[in-house]
């Protein structure tokens, strides 16, 4: 009992107030996973950096709040429905959910231990990553070009932050993508390499879920008939 | 769920090509799925079909039903017990995330409501 108990603090499922007789009613389930011992590192890598990941969820909630108060102050400039094209953002969605896709192969090659799937699946998912920014780069370049950026009106400087604000993210991870692949290169299929690789895809899968909701509520909603 | 999830079991315990080829096809259903709901959402944006105050609502919930897939599908978001502790973060995240949009959203409308036109602001001031 004491071995097991002392050390679960993280992976457990109920954790508070255990006496020596509070233990007792406490079978099933929970009995499975603290009599386990302390959660592997993986589950407290995955659990921390998914902390993480709802952190910046919230911080976007803020950019989403403000974007949607903001949607009409358009100071007498384009709105969305003339601003946005929605073909382009439906080429985007489709690269970012194939770059998330091929994540996902990334991840499953991981645990194959297979270096050139691997090192296929992180190309293929960094080539779509950059395919989706180029395109949003361009959005962003002929709208300041046509006198809508982000200083003509508060909903533009709202969706600029907003979709900017993904972008940078979709940016950094490209980065990470980058020195992903050249750890798996150099030092191959360390643990502690796998445990950096399993933050990475949930940053990417996250950001494509950011992505739902930034196509739905701003382009969507924005162009709707 | 599989044993190659993001949250699961170690990595390359016993990463066998059967569990690899379970993996494969847990993705593709849940890309196929994606796929669906894009679709679905961008044919509710353009169709005159749905009634038109409708079309917003059927975007939100298309747009949650395909967060649900991503988060199931992969983000390996489970219901096993190793999965309790990111289960429970994430109905908090949620929680405060829906208090600052739709806590803004009243707020702002509410002010918008209630204040003065910013002209008759001005001239009350001259």
């Amino acid at each position: 009992m004491s071995a097991a108990d002392v050390s679960h603090a993280i992976g457990d499922s109920a954790p508070l107030g255990r006496g020596p007789e509070g233990h007792s009613h406490l079978d099933g389930d929970s009995q499975s996973t603290s009599a386990a011992g302390p959660a592997p590192r993986r589950i407290i890598v995955g659990y921390g950096f998914w902390i993480f990941l709802l952190s910046d969820i919230i911080m976007f909630s803020g950019f989403f709040a403000t974007y949607a108060v903001l949607n009409g102050a358009t100071n007498g400039g384009p709105g969305p429905a003339q601003l946005f094209d929605t073909t382009n953002v439906a080429i985007e969605t489709a690269c970012l959910l194939a770059s998330s896709f091929a994540c996902g192969m990334a991840s499953l090659a991981v645990a194959e231990r297979n270096r050139m799937w691997t090192q296929l699946s992180l190309l293929v998912t960094g080539l779509l990553g950059a395919a989706f920014l180029g395109l949003e780069l361009k959005e962003f370049s002929g709208l300041v070009e046509r006198g809508a950026g982000p200083t003509h009106s508060a909903f533009l400087s709202s969706f600029f932050t907003l979709v900017g604000c993904h972008g940078a993210h979709i940016t950094a991870g490209l980065l990470w993508l980058g020195t992903m692949m050249a750890q798996f290169y150099a030092k191959g299929f360390r643990e502690n390499i796998q445990h950096r690789f399993l933050c990475f895809s949930l940053f990417w899968h996250a950001l494509d879920i950011i992505w739902i909701a930034i196509f739905s509520l701003v382009y969507l909603n924005g162009t709707r008939v | 769920m599989s044993s190659e999830a993001e949250f699961g079991t170690p990595p390359g315990g016993n990463a066998s090509g059967h569990s690899t080829r379970r993996g494969v096809r847990a993705y593709l259903i849940g890309l196929g799925l994606a796929i669906l709901m894009t679709i679905a959402s961008f044919w509710a944006a353009q169709t005159h079909l749905i009634y038109g105050p409708g079309i917003s609502v059927a975007i939100v919930v298309l747009a949650i039903a395909q967060m649900g897939i991503h988060l199931v599908f992969f983000l390996h978001i489970t219901t096993a017990p190793d999965n309790t502790n990111n289960v429970l973060a994430l109905a908090f995240g949620i929680l405060i995330a829906c208090l600052v949009i739709f806590g803004s959203l009243w707020i702002m409308a509410n002010l918008n409501r209630n204040m003065l036109p910013m002209e008759q602001v001005m001239r009350m001031q001259n």
